[in-house]
């Protein structure tokens, strides 16, 4: 049976897509699934700084789909999890390098020898977005709770449903609880109000998504961090699981084994 | 702005004084327009127009009138408070 393609997007840029979309795949990797990550943002090229593969690329997308490299020749097997693969970006072309049938037909083929094939999305309206949502099964939409960022996600949010690709599903990333409740950030339900679709994930703001960003590593291992957590919340949704979001209050400290063990579950 | 807030006066909703607010009220009228980009002297002239025509049959409520949009751009949503039928009255 033919893997999921699913594509992050937002509209705007610097809301998340690029950390979002290398731990989710992450987390759905640690599930136990064949992970392809894609990164669809021909020219500014990221994800692999970001999943700290930059010094592995050999070949890239467009040298996938202009035929100089087999598909299996660029991917890049992740450091610790094998069954997780980043196929890079281009970093000397354009978006005009590939167009969105080229772009159908690559997803097609990695949804053959994967579970799950994540495309990370530039950010704009344009031809990058309308390759980055050719092949797509479903759409997740990034945002913050900041105007300028619910107002973009707004914009794709009906291009999205105008591409007839199903209902797209929010993530809220960046979170301040701490402002929301000084009624000087918008909470995750104003947020709903304005865009009205369903909601897939809220993701707090964490200082250790830099810290893990800086050091090549995905969030979702960092048994402190609460985004990291966030994280592995939406990858088991995305496998359909009924899982609770998290309320939002600041953490109490657990130690690494009483997580393991589930305990303090419920505080959290 | 001044047709605007006309438009959404009898919104039941309090005037927001945080900035959160704010923020929510600036982006659902802001939205309003980037989903059926229409401007708001044309939703004016609709609101005037629907209300000549209901109030041929209607005693309507014009302070409590409001149109907004459905959650997508793909619907109109007109609410009118009638205080009582023209029609059934004479009929009756």
């Amino acid at each position: 049976m033919a893997g999921k393609v699913v594509t992050i997007t937002s509209g705007k840029g610097g809301v998340g897509k690029t950390t979002t979309t290398a731990n989710l795949g992450t987390a759905l990797a640690v599930q136990g699934l064949k992970v392809a990550v894609v990164d669809a943002d021909i020219g500014l090229r990221n994800l692999d700084v970001v999943l700290g593969l930059e010094n592995r690329i050999v070949y890239d997308l467009v040298d996938v789909v202009e035929g100089r490299a087999r598909l299996r020749q660029a991917l890049i097997k992740d450091k610790r999890y094998p069954e997780l693969c980043l196929l890079p970006a281009a970093q000397t072309r354009d978006k005009h390098a590939v167009n969105a049938d080229q772009m159908a037909e690559l997803c097609r083929q990695l949804a053959q020898d994967f579970d799950f094939v994540l495309i990370d999305s530039p950010a704009g309206i344009e031809q990058g977005f309308r390759n980055a949502i050719a092949g797509a099964n479903q759409v997740l939409i990034v945002t913050n709770p900041e105007v300028s960022a619910v107002r973009d996600a707004d914009r794709i949010i009906g291009l999205v449903e105008a591409a007839e690709l199903g209902a797209p599903r929010l993530i809220v990333n960046r979170v301040k609880p701490t402002m929301i409740k000084q009624g000087n950030m918008m909470s995750v339900q104003d947020v709903l109000d304005i865009l009205a679709i369903g909601l897939i994930g809220v993701v707090p703001e964490d200082e250790l998504v830099t810290i893990s960003t800086n050091r090549g590593e995905a969030v979702v291992f960092d048994n402190y961090s609460r985004a990291g957590l966030a994280f592995h919340n939406i990858a088991r949704r995305l496998l359909g699981q009924n899982v609770p979001f998290l309320p939002l209050e600041e953490p109490a400290k657990l130690s690494w084994f009483a997580r393991l063990f589930g305990l303090g579950e419920s505080k959290r | 702005m001044g047709l605007l807030s006309g438009l959404f006066s009898k919104r039941e909703t309090p005037k927001p004084v945080t900035s959160s607010g704010v923020a929510k009220e600036r982006l659902q009228l802001a939205l309003v327009y980037d989903r059926v980009k229409i401007s708001p002297e044309v939703l004016e002239t609709i609101k005037e127009e629907i209300v000549e025509v209901i109030s041929k049959h209607f005693d309507i409520d014009r302070q409590g009138m409001e149109i907004t949009l459905g959650e997508r751009n793909d619907r109109l949503e007109v609410n009118i408070p009638v205080r009582r039928s023209k029609v059934y009255n004479q009929n009756s």
